[in-house]
């Protein structure tokens, strides 16, 4: 994979030309359409769906709140089972511990699983800087290498692809990538699934390094848990000599009796599906079953810092379900590459900025890419207010305030171009705490109604582009009432001046 | 009884047919309505756009304005939400700052009473049928914050159902959003722009005469495309529509003959 995230445009420039898409657009809105449908009839069928929901979030809080101790609880019990456990940072510790375990192995190819946390850190471009091939597995990973594409879905990397593009993508490169498209490949599902398959399967029986992510890590046994749909992860993890996983410091929970809930609530929300096909734990390394060599490189890159904020922390809840995408009106239209990052979508707009600081221009756009209609916030299965950590992320972009980097607290300045935002709110705020002269200025507007234009200059020139202004009446309400209620007293009784 | 009207910034300057559509429709119920003059602003655009501080004014001024009444019933689901989510919220984060305890008062004071107008009707007076007349189909579109933070369900649907001449038109896809989220029509134009063609697409679609909702600021966006577009379709806000009886339908046939 040669394209990666960095140097993405602002989301609003970024979606105003993915919106233009129409066939992008289609295969959004279809998509997306379906999967929400189901979603909701899925998750209807069980009674006790609120308090698996308040029960996942209090799970994660809980554990968030004690994160060092479970990680190191994790850590002890990994190492007991034979595990060794690697400790990075930031991307570039990762991207170098992962190096050099893949080096010690001799190898210079390895199967991947899908992993946004290898997404998020680059991986497969620092594997390929030193020689090293990674083959993508998962199917619409699969595609989206293959295509030389990026991921623009949780869990559809490919959603943004219909049919007969994944069949021109299979029939171009499949063969530059190992065993070649079947000859007179349809864009039917089935045939389309097989010739994954069989040019896969090449890959796993030949591949004696697998590197997957996790959904889950058990810390009180150090288990590994992949939840799938397709089966390949279950091959990654078990058919290599060396698996080495990476995985997001967020992803431990404390007991099995904790990924109870989770097995219940990840499935319904993310494919609608009661169970998904195929769930793998995997603990340590066995003499004579699957890999000889387990690391676990645990990646922190930002989310530390993440956690330091009250208000913002609550986005580590979240088990990538890709439910709050699916429901999202802009992340139909926009699509997921706008968000220019692995993690698109509402979640996108709250998590990126915070892993990656709000200091760009793209981090700074993304807590303004909603509409704040709650819609993700209501599909959410561990009730993250995604509405409530966009408000709160957008006073970071435009008044600054503490937050922490790299774990040292700081003290943010407000990003640059906003400021006549800045002082048009003053101004409205202190007007709205004046009402005399929010009359007066509310009477200018109305007297000069005449001479308000059609369409708005600067940045208010694209709203009245496609939409009409509203015309500003000759009376306003205050002035209405004060002509037919003749300012009587009663007005006044819970009046300050 | 006597409430308080919260007529809200925008239906005061933009639309106060709004405003006085409320205060007959509670006067014609037996409601006595003041207006306090020191009432502005929610502070729902400062706050959603990142300006949380300049917001602790306008909760204070909110709570002053209204201190004399039991109830403050206002005309627009989203700044009724305005208050009753967002200013514990301030309060509490004005209070981790160590701006003292007075914010929490004031915000503790407003959010019981407050109320959307559907919920006032609904909940506090008991009425669905409020003696409406209005002889046209039209659709109704949830809004966002009516639907999803203030909860509002049926009410806006049963006040509808009890209006007397009125073809209720079922909107596809209704929940979804209009697209205009305040700022977000400025700072993400071609998004918003699409969510609302959509939107009023299935609105036109259902061949209604008037689109209805409990908040202006989605109808000025809505109806601002609708204008643009050249359609037919008016944009009403629904305490408009509950205030009209038989005699102001005779009255406007009347005008209309007039101009004829
Ligand atoms: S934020 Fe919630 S809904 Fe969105 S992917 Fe994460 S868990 Fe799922």
């Amino acid at each position: 994979m040669s394209r990666s995230f960095l140097g993405m445009p602002a989301f609003p420039r970024a979606a105003a030309l993915s919106t233009r898409d129409t066939r992008l657009r289609a295969n959004l809105t279809h998509a997306t359409h379906t999967i929400r449908d189901k979603r909701a009839g899925a998750v209807a069928e069980l009674d006790d769906w609120a308090q698996l929901r308040a029960a996942g979030a209090a799970i994660k809080d809980r554990t968030l709140r004690h994160l060092d101790h479970y990680l190191e609880r994790l850590e002890e019990s990994v190492t007991a089972a034979g595990g060794r456990v690697h400790w990075a940072a930031d991307a570039d510790e990762a991207n170098r511990i992962v190096t050099r375990l893949v080096r010690e192995t001799g190898e210079r190819e390895v199967v991947k699983v899908k992993s946004m946390a290898t997404q998020e850190i680059g991986l497969n471009e620092a594997l390929a800087q030193a020689g090293i091939r990674a083959y993508e597995t998962d199917l619409a990973e699969l595609i989206v290498q293959l295509g030389d594409d990026l991921p623009s879905h949780i869990l559809v990397p490919a959603i943004h692809r219909n049919r007969g593009e994944i069949r021109d993508i299979f029939r171009r490169e499949m063969g530059r990538w190992g065993r070649p498209a079947p000859e007179g490949l349809s864009d039917s599902p089935a045939e389309l699934a097989e010739a994954a398959r069989l040019h896969l399967r090449e890959k796993f029986l030949t591949a004696k390094v697998g590197i997957s992510g996790a959904n889950f890590m058990v810390a009180e046994s150090g288990t590994l848990v992949v939840v799938e749909s397709e089966g390949n992860g279950r091959m990654c993890l078990t058919l290599p000599e060396t698996l080495i996983s990476i995985v997001g410091i967020e992803k431990v929970v404390p007991t099995w009796q904790d990924l109870e809930v989770f097995l219940q609530l990840l499935p319904r929300s993310s494919t609608a599906e009661r169970m998904n096909p195929y769930t793998t734990t995997w603990t340590g390394t066995t003499d004579g079953d699957g890999p000889r060599t387990f690391h676990l490189v645990l990646l922190d890159n930002g989310r530390t810092d993440t956690l330091a904020d009250t208000v913002g922390r609550q986005a580590l809840r979240c088990i990538r379900c890709s439910a709050c995408l699916n429901v999202c009106p802009v992340y139909e239209r926009a699509g997921g590459h706008a968000y220019g990052s692995p993690y698109p979508g509402p979640i996108g707009a709250i998590l990126t900025p915070q892993l990656r600081g709000i200091t760009g221009p793209l981090e700074q756009s993304l807590p303004y890419a909603s509409s704040l209609c709650g819609a993700c916030y209501e599909v959410c299965p561990v009730a993250i207010d995604i509405p409530e950590v966009l408000v709160h992320l957008r006073e970071r972009v435009v008044e600054g305030g503490p937050v922490t980097r790299r774990g040292a607290r700081v003290v943010l300045k407000p990003a640059k171009g906003h400021a006549a935002e800045r002082a048009a709110m003053r101004a409205a705020a202190w007007a709205f705490d004046h009402p005399g002269a929010l009359r007066g200025g509310m009477r200018l507007a109305a007297r000069t109604r005449r001479l308000h234009p059609g369409r708005l200059p600067g940045p208010g020139r694209a709203w009245s582009d496609t939409r009409a202004l509203p015309a500003v009446p000759a009376e306003s309400f205050r002035d209405w009432w004060q002509r037919t209620r003749g300012g009587a007293d009663r007005s006044r009784r819970g009046g300050v001046k | 009884m006597r409430v308080a009207l919260f007529v809200t910034c925008i239906n005061d300057t933009l639309r106060p047919r709004t405003g006085q559509a409320v205060v007959t429709l509670l006067e014609r119920l037996g409601v006595e309505v003041d207006f306090p003059d020191a009432q502005s602003c929610c502070g729902q655009p400062q706050f959603n756009t990142g300006y949380r501080h300049a917001t602790e004014p306008l909760v204070r001024r909110f709570d002053r304005a209204f201190a004399d009444y039991e109830y403050v019933v206002t005309p627009s689901g989203s700044c009724a939400a305005m208050v009753r989510d967002n200013y514990p919220r301030i309060a509490a984060r004005a209070a981790a700052e160590g701006r003292g305890r007075e914010l929490a008062g004031a915000a503790a004071r407003a959010v019981p009473k407050t109320y959307e107008l559907t919920e006032f009707l609904v909940d506090v007076l008991g009425v669905t049928d409020v003696g409406a007349y209005y002889p046209h189909t039209v659709t109704y579109h949830p809004t966002c914050h009516g639907l999803r933070l203030l909860g509002l369900g049926d009410r806006p649907r049963r006040l509808l159902e009890r209006v007397r001449g009125l073809t209720l038109k079922e909107l596809p896809g209704a929940e979804e959003c209009c697209g205009f989220g305040g700022t977000f029509a400025v700072k993400n134009p071609a998004v918003s722009a699409a969510m609302g063609a959509d939107k009023v697409r299935a609105v036109t679609g259902t061949g209604a005469e008037a689109v209805c909702t409990v908040d202006n600021s989605c109808l000025l966006h809505l109806g601002g495309m609708l204008t643009r577009q050249g359609s037919p379709v008016r944009p009403v806000h629904l305490a408009e529509i509950l205030a009209s009886t038989e005699a102001d339908a005779q009255r406007s046939g009347a005008a209309k003959e007039g101009v004829r």
